[in-house]
């Protein structure tokens, strides 16, 4: 059931991404980025996850894409050209992501030599909601805390930028 | 496994059985109500009382030319409809309609399916409802259409500010994420006489929390008085002017199903989910006696002089009362029907609020509808969960 469910939402997942990419209109590409983050929230959540999951489908799913889809229907932005396709991106694009892909395996069964295992769906509890404040509070403050304050300048920017005219 | 299966078809079916026959009934109530707010009849001729209406519409709707304007995106003209109404109609099934209650082979609880982070889901969801509405505005490539659709992603991310940050003092009260959780935390009575439901709960009553929760509520839904997606006099219909038949009917029924949602979510976070008014010995009769009394006043109407036909309809409806009193009184079915009678008055309470106010407010300016959930809504929300996080914090017992 688990398995049957990860293959669903992985294909869904691959398909999206490939969708996102291969799509001329912006609004189709930014409802197939709906579809990856989506499929990943429902990864997430076979994984045992479920808060992480439901903050991809809140932030992700719903606050990021919904201003991205704001602006592209605001902007009304039409189909995309096709533009003239560089001599170097037709000839070495393919072999350049192979070799991208059997960088990126490596790298990942070397850093995580253990993950070869099975992976078991639905068994890993450490994905409630009282398991990540109790981490974030503790372990991992410090972080938590600088971010809070990079998105404070990020947002101290915006007013910046928006209030030029007054003075 | 079977027992777990079984027991989850049959709730499924009565929570989309019961949910859909509100939704057709509750536009029926929302004429009624708002026609006698303006002094009106409301629908009177198809059935008795109009009440055959919301059947008669359904085919009307389902008979009307479906059409799709040449100009518009085909794929996401179709989409939009489908993603409003399906997104729409998924939040109610965590919703908690009573506690866990014995059946033949076990317990199970009253809900489709409980979520360890139910309120993240239906702030999920929520927050994925909005494409609907600004798929549709923009795929009809109409400008009217397109106006409404950003004015409602506007409008939808704006409310959500506050909407979101009031959510969290009923969990910071309840200490969890799941609707059960925070309805369970709302049982038992201050002096055996005030419910603790969060409205009225300690160290810090979320009263000022309910009331900017429904406001925002009233937003998300694109409800009068924030109606301006869909501001007839000045969008034509705003974001489904292009849409006619099913296609339309599917935005009518999201609008609806949000409404709904809403006032589940905010008995279960506000007004304390199926805990009844009083104590237990005493509430399990008031079904039965509300049951009663408007049988009487349904017998009293059919001998004043009415209408044609009024003679019969209104003493017919009042001994279907009675027996559905007579139901309620049966105490074997108490541990069912009484949770489920609390919630639904107060959710219903909550539904004739949202009509009631649409037949007394105005509508907003664009402008003053922002003005307000910026500099109004959202301090006042933020206030509101500073202060209750502090009241936590200093009186840890008191919960």
């Amino acid at each position: 059931m688990d398995s049957i469910l990860f293959i669903i939402a992985a294909i869904s997942a691959v398909g999206c991404g490939l969708n996102l990419v291969l799509q001329k209109h912006p609004i189709s590409s930014a409802l197939s980025l709906i579809g990856v983050m989506s499929s990943l929230a429902l990864l997430y959540l076979l994984l045992g996850a479920e808060f992480i999951a439901m903050a991809q489908m809140i932030v992700y799913g719903g606050a990021v894409m919904v201003l991205f889809i704001f602006v592209i229907m605001l902007l009304n932005a039409g189909t995309e050209k096709r533009s003239e396709k560089s001599l170097f991106a037709q000839i070495a694009g393919f072999p350049l992501l192979a070799v991208l892909v059997v960088l990126l395996s490596f790298l990942i069964r070397q850093t995580f030599p253990s993950a070869t295992s099975e992976v078991k769906f639905g068994y890993w509890v450490g994905g409630t909601a009282e398991a990540i404040g109790m981490r974030l509070f503790t372990r991992f403050l410090l972080p938590f805390e600088v971010i809070s304050v990079l998105i404070l300048i990020a947002i101290l920017g915006a007013v910046v930028l928006a209030r030029k005219e007054i003075d | 496994m079977t027992f777990f299966l079984i027991v989850t078809l049959v709730k499924i079916a009565l929570v989309f059985g019961v949910f859909m026959t509100t939704l057709a009934y509750l536009q029926w109530v929302e004429r009624k109500v708002l026609a006698h707010i303006q002094s009106r009849t409301g629908p009177l001729r198809v059935g008795p009382h109009g009440l055959l209406q919301p059947l008669a519409d359904v085919f009307k709707l389902l008979t009307k030319e479906d059409l799709v304007p040449p100009h518009a995106s085909r794929f996401f003209y179709l989409l939009a409809p489908f993603l409003a109404v399906s997104l729409a109609l998924v939040s109610i099934a965590i919703i908690p309609f009573g506690p866990e209650v014995p059946v033949p082979g076990g317990k199970t609880f009253m809900e489709v399916g409980g979520l360890n982070v139910g309120i993240l889901f239906i702030l999920a969801i929520g927050a994925v409802g909005v494409y609907g509405i600004a798929l549709a505005g923009w795929s009809s490539n109409n400008k009217y259409s397109l106006m409404g659709g950003l004015r409602s992603s506007a409008q939808m991310i704006s409310y959500e500010l506050p909407f979101t940050l009031v959510i969290v003092s009923p969990l910071l009260l309840a200490n969890t994420l799941s609707l059960r959780g925070i309805a369970d935390a709302q049982a038992g009575y201050y002096f055996d006489v005030i419910p603790r439901w969060n409205i009225f709960q300690m160290p810090f009553p979320q009263i000022f929390g309910f009331l900017i929760f429904m406001i925002a509520g009233f937003a998300e839904t694109n409800r009068i008085p924030f109606d301006l997606p869909e501001a007839e006099n000045e969008l034509v219909a705003g974001f489904h002017t292009e849409y006619s038949s099913m296609k339309f009917a599917c935005f009518f029924m999201a609008e609806y199903a949000n409404m709904v949602t809403i006032a589940c979510v905010a008995t279960t976070l506000f007004l304390g989910g199926w805990h009844p008014l009083f104590p237990a010995p005493y509430s399990n009769w008031v079904p039965t006696l509300v049951l009663l009394g408007a049988a009487a006043l349904l017998f009293m109407q059919g001998n004043k002089i009415g209408r044609k036909g009024d003679h019969i309809t209104f003493p017919l409806f009042g001994i279907a009362a009675l027996l559905l009193a007579l139901v309620f009184a049966i105490p074997f079915l108490h541990t069912y029907l009484v949770p489920v009678f609390w919630f639904a008055a107060k959710a219903g309470f909550l539904l004739f609020v949202y009509i009631w106010i649409r037949g007394t407010l105005p509508r907003f300016r664009y402008d003053q509808l922002m003005h307000f959930a910026w500099t109004f809504l959202f301090p006042c929300a933020l206030a509101n969960l500073l202060l209750t996080a502090l009241m936590v914090a200093v009186f840890p017992d008191q919960k």
